[in-house]
């Protein structure tokens, strides 16, 4: 509000009505928040019923012959690398820059989706080599939680596509500018959920013979 | 297990799955009978145009809670018949005589009343109630998200439909309300039943996720001016404690059936004997979702009384702050109590132990509430009408229910009582007094709000009677049955056990229910019938909160004026001790949302989702989740969802309704 002129020249109304506007935005992100915080608990559920599993390999591989620690760094490393580069889209948007906004959720795009392509080309992996979700207690859990976080990195690959087509039609008004900023919490809650399935997940995994 | 994708392109679904033995065909007759019959009467009365524009589309939260009630009380009347077969077939199927079902249409039966009359009777009622008086009382036009709480309802109604279709194709789950595995899982239950339930309860589940979300929000962000949390009404408070639990419970049901229909359609080995599963697991998180939600759907009831009991003592409410913490306490405490469901399970002293202290601690909140209320109407002038008599009907059978659960919350008295008709008897008196005389004590409570009459005292009196000696005649028994070793879903004993008078004396409490439920009807056609001789005006019972100060029927906007608030009660204090009116400040323009049918469309293609997945039809699957996305898109791609009152046109509006106080 700082850059408001003189109070002469104050329209009230005007004032009321953005102060309203904003109340409403405010509304709408925390409502996200609320929303971020149940599919935490849905995440925290997987996380909890992998924990209890990841003893049952009934015969199978456990994650110490499975998982390979690079690969699922490289993996690690593009999902950040996206989150990054999302954050960046945000800070271009609130610059108004349509474009560089534009090119920021390409690459946040394009890193997800090598991100996905290579948990795809795993789970293949897994598969072709007779460790798909029916050989064990511990690979159906598995494949649950990080099948999970997939089916929600796609949801937020999809959810980019459209708010690139949105942000090039409509341009950076306060509507889109709403959406970037829920948009953007959704992926980095995405990241902050790959840090735990990395650790706990992976390199437990991958130590723990 | 053998996908199978393409081989057929109905899936597992043929003729053969039609039902065959007379009251299942019966049941499918009705439930084929009853849509054609609603069709037949719109067409032939023209008003599809008007269902279509009024109701179905709508977005108004008024308009969504009578749906929700509307669909509840259906589903009420399909539970209450379930209710009807499980006790005939108790009474009678004794030694030689194998009563009027068969073992496993039994365990249908008794596995669908559970299920629906909690997710489709009393969340109903209770999301319904939540729609229509939560903005009222904190002073709102509309609730946070208007479009998301129009999709909740409609994916409640996808599920209510898909839990209906059962009965005429395929058949419904037979393992009891919760479907524990191994009995779940598909070697012993192959039919789509459990599939049913499982799709049924997830569509339905999302929406009331959602729903919790949506109101959660509400509560917190769209209070008016002035009104701080703690000059809410108690009412809004048990709303934003359940809804909190909502938020919390939901996605660990979502998350639990999605796994055992995993288990089923794909071949895991979550909750599987062998493979490495873990069954227990399955019973530990449904609990952990189950035992938060019988508390999900108390606490609106709760409030519902607190708001009866003050308004009909004339007194405020006893003991507010005491109120506001009792309900956190219960809010946190239901999460770490859910062990009690299954003592049985061997978890260990220890672990029993504690749970069952937490259980017993849990009784103390749920105690300051009781006499809080009783003190609230203690020497207060009281107003002594049917909702009163619901209050006090909830307050004894509520407390002999309590006192057995505390009872059972004693692990070495539960490892005796666990699933006998004892457990039965205790829910069944804590859910019916404690949820639905709730529900039944607020809608005589605040229908004339939304009609303009009330409801006729004597016949509500007559229902009230009924209901109760039914009640207690209906469980009573079932007491002393668990005492005698009777266990939960007992479709046949022998005669020589001596339980048969007892069953009886139940069946006969169901009549009187049933006289109880027709009554209630009675009262209501009565009420309508004579409705120009029990005018309600705007403000029947001297209310005390914002909602009776609004003109009646309700504007669809709710408030021209935002209201003004400074203390509890304000409408109360306004009438009573020359408070300043409610209704202050200048006409500004309004924002409403249009109406739109596609939160219709995305629970259609959650329907079609469901029901693909049940029959295993895989190219129909993504089709429906197709539907549902693309919609959701389109949705978001809407510039104008609203359209907007200017401050004249509200002033013009306000001026033929008649203003609020």
């Amino acid at each position: 509000m700082s850059d408001l002129v003189p109070s002469a020249q104050v329209d009230v109304k005007e004032v009321n009505r953005l102060i309203e506007r904003n109340d409403e935005d405010n509304t709408t992100i925390f409502g996200f928040w609320v929303y971020l915080m149940t599919d935490c608990v849905l995440f925290g559920s997987l996380f909890a019923v992998f924990t209890v599993l990841r003893n049952n390999t009934f015969g199978g591989p456990g994650g110490a012959v499975l998982f390979s620690l690079p690969y699922a760094l490289i993996e690690t490393l593009s999902l950040l690398t996206s989150s990054f580069t999302c954050g960046l889209a945000v800070l271009s948007a609130q610059r108004k820059s349509k474009k560089q906004t534009v090119f920021w959720f390409v690459v946040t795009f394009l890193l997800g989706a090598t991100f996905l392509g290579l948990e795809l080309t795993e789970f293949h992996k897994f598969i072709a080599g007779g460790n798909s979700w029916h050989r064990s207690g511990f690979l159906s859990s598995y494949f649950a939680l990080v099948g999970t976080h997939g089916l929600h990195i796609t949801i937020g690959l999809i959810w980019i596509a459209v708010m690139t087509g949105f942000i090039l039609k409509r341009g950076i008004n306060g509507l889109t500018m709403k959406r970037i900023r829920m948009l953007s919490l959704f992926w980095h809650f995405l990241d902050v959920v790959w840090i735990f399935i990395f650790t706990i997940v992976y390199l437990f995994g991958a130590l723990h013979a | 297990m053998n996908l199978n994708v393409f081989g057929s392109l109905l899936g597992k679904l043929s003729f053969r799955y039609l039902p065959h033995d007379p009251i299942t065909v019966s049941g499918a007759i009705m439930m084929v009978l009853v849509p054609i019959a609603l069709v037949v009467f719109l067409t032939v009365t023209k008003r599809w145009k008007w269902l279509y524009k009024e109701w179905l589309t709508t977005l108004d939260p008024k308009r969504i809670g009578v749906m929700y009630i509307v669909v509840a009380v259906a589903m009420g009347l399909r539970g209450l018949s379930d209710v009807i077969l499980v006790r005939t077939q108790q009474a009678i199927s004794v030694g030689n005589s194998h009563g009027i079902l068969s073992a496993s249409h039994f365990q249908q039966i008794v596995s669908a009343h559970g299920t629906i009359m909690i997710f489709f009777v009393a969340m109903g009622l209770m999301f319904g109630m939540i729609n229509m008086i939560v903005p009222l009382q904190i002073g709102a036009r509309d609730v946070a998200f208007p479009f998301l709480n129009a999709t909740s309802f409609w994916l409640f109604f996808a599920g209510m439909v898909l839990i209906n279709i059962s009965l005429v194709i395929g058949d419904f789950s037979a393992t009891g309300w919760l479907a524990y595995p191994p009995l779940s899982e598909l070697k012993y239950s192959p039919t789509v039943g459990v599939d049913y339930w499982i799709w049924s309860l997830e569509i339905a589940g999302a929406g009331s996720l959602l729903s919790g979300i949506n109101f959660l929000v509400t509560i917190l962000k769209k209070r008016v001016k002035g009104m701080s949390l703690m000059k809410m009404p108690m009412f809004c408070w048990g709303v934003l404690g359940s809804m909190s639990l909502v938020a919390f419970a939901f996605p660990i049901l979502t998350i639990t059936l999605i796994l055992l229909s995993l288990d089923r359609t794909l071949g895991t080995h979550f909750f599987t004997a062998g493979g490495g599963g873990n069954m227990m697991m399955y019973v530990n998180l449904i609990w952990a979702w189950g035992h938060p939600e019988v508390y999900i759907l108390i606490l609106p009831a709760f409030g519902v009384f607190s708001e009866i009991v003050s308004t009909y003592a004339r007194k405020k409410l006893f003991g507010y702050t005491s109120m506001v913490w009792a309900i956190w306490s219960i809010v946190v405490l239901s999460f770490i109590v859910w062990l009690h469901h299954f003592f049985t399970m061997g978890a260990g002293s220890d672990v029993n132990g504690f749970f069952g202290i937490m259980t017993m601690i849990i009784a103390v909140p749920t105690g300051v509430k009781l006499f809080n209320w009783l003190f609230t109407l203690y020497k207060g002038k009281l107003n002594f009408k049917t909702p009163l008599y619901w209050f006090i009907g909830f307050a004894i059978i509520f407390t002999i229910g309590g006192m057995a659960g505390v009872l059972m919350a004693v692990p070495p008295i539960d490892f005796q009582l666990h699933n006998s008709l004892f457990l039965i008897a205790h829910f069944h008196m804590m859910i019916v007094s404690g949820v639905l005389f709730g529900d039944f004590a607020a809608i005589v409570y605040w229908l004339p709000k939304f009609t303009g009459f009330k409801l006729n005292e004597r016949l509500g009196r007559y229902s009230f009677w009924l209901w109760l000696v039914g009640f207690l005649m209906a469980f009573l028994p079932l007491y002393v049955l668990g005492f005698m070793g009777a266990t939960r879903r007992l479709d046949h004993y022998s005669a020589s056990l001596g339980w048969q008078p007892l069953f009886i004396v139940a069946a006969i409490g169901v009549v009187f229910i049933i006289g109880g439920v027709v009554m209630m009807f009675v009262q209501l056609g009565y009420s309508i019938w004579t409705r120009k001789k029990h005018l309600a005006g705007s403000d029947p019972w001297d209310g005390r909160t914002l909602e009776w100060s609004l003109p009646t029927p309700i504007p669809f906007y709710n408030f021209a004026r935002l209201p003004h608030v400074t203390s509890k009660d304000p409408f109360w204090y306004l009438k009573h001790r020359g408070g300043h009116k409610i209704a202050q400040g200048e006409y500004e323009p309004i924002e409403i949302p249009k109406n739109t049918p596609l939160a219709m469309v995305i629970a259609a293609g959650a329907f079609i989702f469901g029901f693909s997945i049940v029959w295993h039809i895989w190219w129909l699957a993504p089709i429906g989740l197709l539907t549902s996305i693309v919609t959701i898109i389109v949705r978001s791609m809407d510039e104008h969802p609203n359209f907007v009152l200017s401050a004249s046109e509200v002033k013009q509006l306000d001026e033929k309704y008649g203003s609020a106080a």
